[in-house]
């Protein structure tokens, strides 16, 4: 009853919404549903089959492309984690002004077209010499995954009374026993939500690592550009189930083990 | 057992930012093994000397010392003193238990000195049992209690305590003074409290010291403090008074005679050092010292407006004659209802007068 006075409760919200709803997961609907087509025909439905997930998993160059998805998003997830670590710590320290402008800086590759970061970090590794491969991979994908692991990490610490670092210190701990003992548990479900929207970032991308990546370091999302190029066959559709798969799995196993954690502390606080 | 443990000498502290110093020029000597509380309105500088002599920040100028030895920058892990603080500030993350026996844990004692030791300190702060629990899991009280115990299980030489009651109930707060008299007597170590309560401060202490905007009004017993304020400003933060606005008529000897207001009542005073005769004076009263009177001549006198019952006395305000009012504590035996309305006369003896310049 209340909600029909609210304001902003306009007619046909409700109709909108389910659209966009609609527009959002139809297509992986589809995707997923065509993923397990019988025919090679890729729009056609003919039949229910694995035989394209056969096909994918047995293809070698595409089982090196995910081995190389999953290392650069290991290695750019830790380094990651660790420079938003650190940035949300040493900001904390610094008061106001400082705070803001550096809290900008790192905000800003968010706002970035992916390509100008993409053809400047290029653009810099042919400057200062980095020869172009996995390892010029996994330099791009913690330069642009810093921001996704910083925020998270962020908020947590905002939340944390400082008083508890404080009563740590006043209970003779040095300064590196009071971080692993205090700040570093209760700040453990911000750095899991940030290194987890680190990984999937890094997972996911195409255009940054299609500049910056040499020979040999195709990884998943570039391999699939260039099967298409060639055609949608039903393969393509099988490996982009998997890797959507690996992501929402990825999600709800972090969302289980670190939620918890983050209520308990939260209720604390409140008590 | 008179001898100094903290010493603080011309302390001064300004915020960046602030205009007014925080602390200005703070000198006090807190004894070994009492209980020494900092009492002021909000504002006055007490957390911020309490954080000084816990090393969370450094004295602009001024010194602080601890057994004879100066503090300097010795960070707080390095200090034999232990905080509890306001929002007690549990770790959640560990238990009770595990809470309690952390500073002793940092100290690198062995795991079996620990666990006893953390099973002695539930014992004193009557929580056994609930080691195992977590914080959250804990009433305020219970809290309170295991902020204590951490506090209390390395055997600081000193615990600071920031308003650690201000959080809870009335009952529970009667109910923690109590207890934390207890702790301090049993453990011996030297407490130093900050409140604001005024009634809690006297109840508790051994000595106290009275701040206003950083700067240290008077320090003494709480008898001492109740009964001879050094100045206006602690007598009114201290317990109930009257102020009456009087003019010196003579002096002899230490004390003299005043007239209150613009009545006839002539007072006469105990004490009355560095008032001329003819000069514009304060008189502080407690309600407790008045009497009943005659109403004779040079008496004070008044009209009894309210008359409340409160069993051990009856609270009396009234209309003095010459303006002002009058509050007095008599005893419960007296009948409010004869006392209203009439004009009455009010004693009290020379030496229950305080006199400040006006
Ligand atoms: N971190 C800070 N930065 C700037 N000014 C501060 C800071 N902490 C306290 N102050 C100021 O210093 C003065 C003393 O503060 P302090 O916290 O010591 O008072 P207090 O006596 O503990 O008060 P309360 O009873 O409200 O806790 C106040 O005017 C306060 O505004
Ligand atoms: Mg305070």
């Amino acid at each position: 009853m209340n909600e029909a006075r609210h304001p902003l409760r306009l007619p046909g919200t409700a109709v909108l919404a389910a659209l966009a709803m609609l527009f959002l997961y139809v297509p992986i609907i589809v995707l997923v549903v065509l993923s397990f087509n019988a025919s090679d025909m890729t729009t056609i439905w003919t039949g229910f089959s694995l035989h394209w997930y056969a096909q994918a998993l047995g293809n070698d160059t595409m089982l090196v492309a995910i081995g190389n998805s999953l290392t650069v998003a290991a290695a750019a997830t830790v380094l990651a984690t660790a420079a938003a670590t650190s940035a949300a710590l040493g900001i904390a320290r610094s008061g106001g002004r400082v705070r803001t402008a550096v809290e900008g800086l790192l905000g800003l590759p968010l706002l970035i077209p992916e390509i100008v970061t993409a053809v400047a970090l290029l653009m810099l590794f042919v400057l200062v010499g980095v020869r172009l491969g996995l390892m010029s991979v996994i330099l791009a994908h913690t330069v642009f995954c810093i921001p996704f692991a910083y925020y998270p990490i962020r908020s947590r610490l905002a939340a944390l009374d400082p008083a508890l670092g404080e009563a740590a210190s006043d209970l003779y701990a040095p300064a590196w026993r009071r971080f692993l003992r205090i700040e570093l548990p209760l700040l453990a479900p911000g750095i899991f939500a940030g290194a987890l929207l680190a990984f999937i970032s890094s997972l996911g991308d195409f255009v940054i690592t299609y500049f910056v990546a040499g020979p040999g370091a195709t990884t998943l999302p570039v391999y699939i550009y260039g099967m298409i190029r060639t055609g949608i066959t039903p393969e393509v559709n099988a490996l982009s189930t998997l890797l959507l798969l690996a992501s929402v799995a990825v999600v709800a196993i972090v969302f289980r083990s670190g939620t918890t954690p983050a209520n308990q502390t939260r209720g604390e606080k409140t008590s | 057992m008179n001898d100094t443990i903290v010493a603080i000498s011309d302390v001064s502290k300004r915020y960046a930012g602030a205009v007014q110093p925080a602390l200005a020029g703070v000198s006090l000597d807190i004894r070994r093994n009492e209980f020494f509380t900092l009492l002021g309105p909000s504002g006055c500088g007490k957390t911020t000397l309490l954080r000084l002599i816990a090393g969370f920040g450094m004295p602009d100028s001024g010194q602080i010392s601890l057994d004879g030895k100066l503090l300097g920058q010795t960070p707080p892990n390095l200090r034999p003193i232990n905080t509890v603080f306001q929002s007690y500030a549990l770790f959640p993350h560990m238990s009770v238990a595990e809470n309690i026996g952390f500073g002793l844990e940092m100290l690198g004692q062995p795991r079996e000195t620990v666990r006893s030791r953390v099973t002695e300190m539930l014992r004193l702060v009557r929580l056994e049992g609930m080691g195992e629990r977590r914080p959250a899991q804990l009433s305020g009280g219970q809290q309170q209690r295991v902020a204590l115990a951490r506090a209390l299980a390395p055997a600081p030489k000193v615990l600071l305590l920031d308003e650690p009651l201000s959080a809870l109930d009335l009952k529970l707060r009667r109910e923690m003074q109590i207890e934390l008299k207890r702790l301090q007597t049993e453990t011996g170590i030297t407490f130093v409290f900050v409140t604001h309560d005024q009634e809690e401060a006297l109840a508790m202490s051994d000595r106290l010291a009275v701040m206003r905007d950083g700067v240290v009004m008077q320090v003494g017993s709480p008898e001492n403090l109740y009964d001879r304020p050094a100045n206006l400003f602690v007598a009114e933060f201290i317990g109930e008074a009257n102020f009456w606005n009087a003019t010196c008529l003579e002096r002899s000897g230490a004390g003299g005679r005043f007239a209150i207001g613009t009545s006839k009542a002539v007072m006469p005073v105990a004490e009355a050092q560095g008032l001329a005769e003819g000069a514009k004076a304060v008189l502080v009263v407690r309600p407790e010292r008045i009497t009943l009177g005659a109403a004779e001549p040079g008496l004070l006198h008044g009209t009894v407006e309210t008359a409340v019952y409160r069993g051990s006395d009856l609270v009396v305000h009234a209309a003095l004659a010459g303006g002002g009012e009058l509050r007095a504590r008599l005893p419960g035996s007296i009948a409010a209802a004869g006392l209203i309305g009439t004009a009455t006369g009010f004693a009290f003896p020379a030496d229950a007068v305080r006199v400040f310049p006006a």
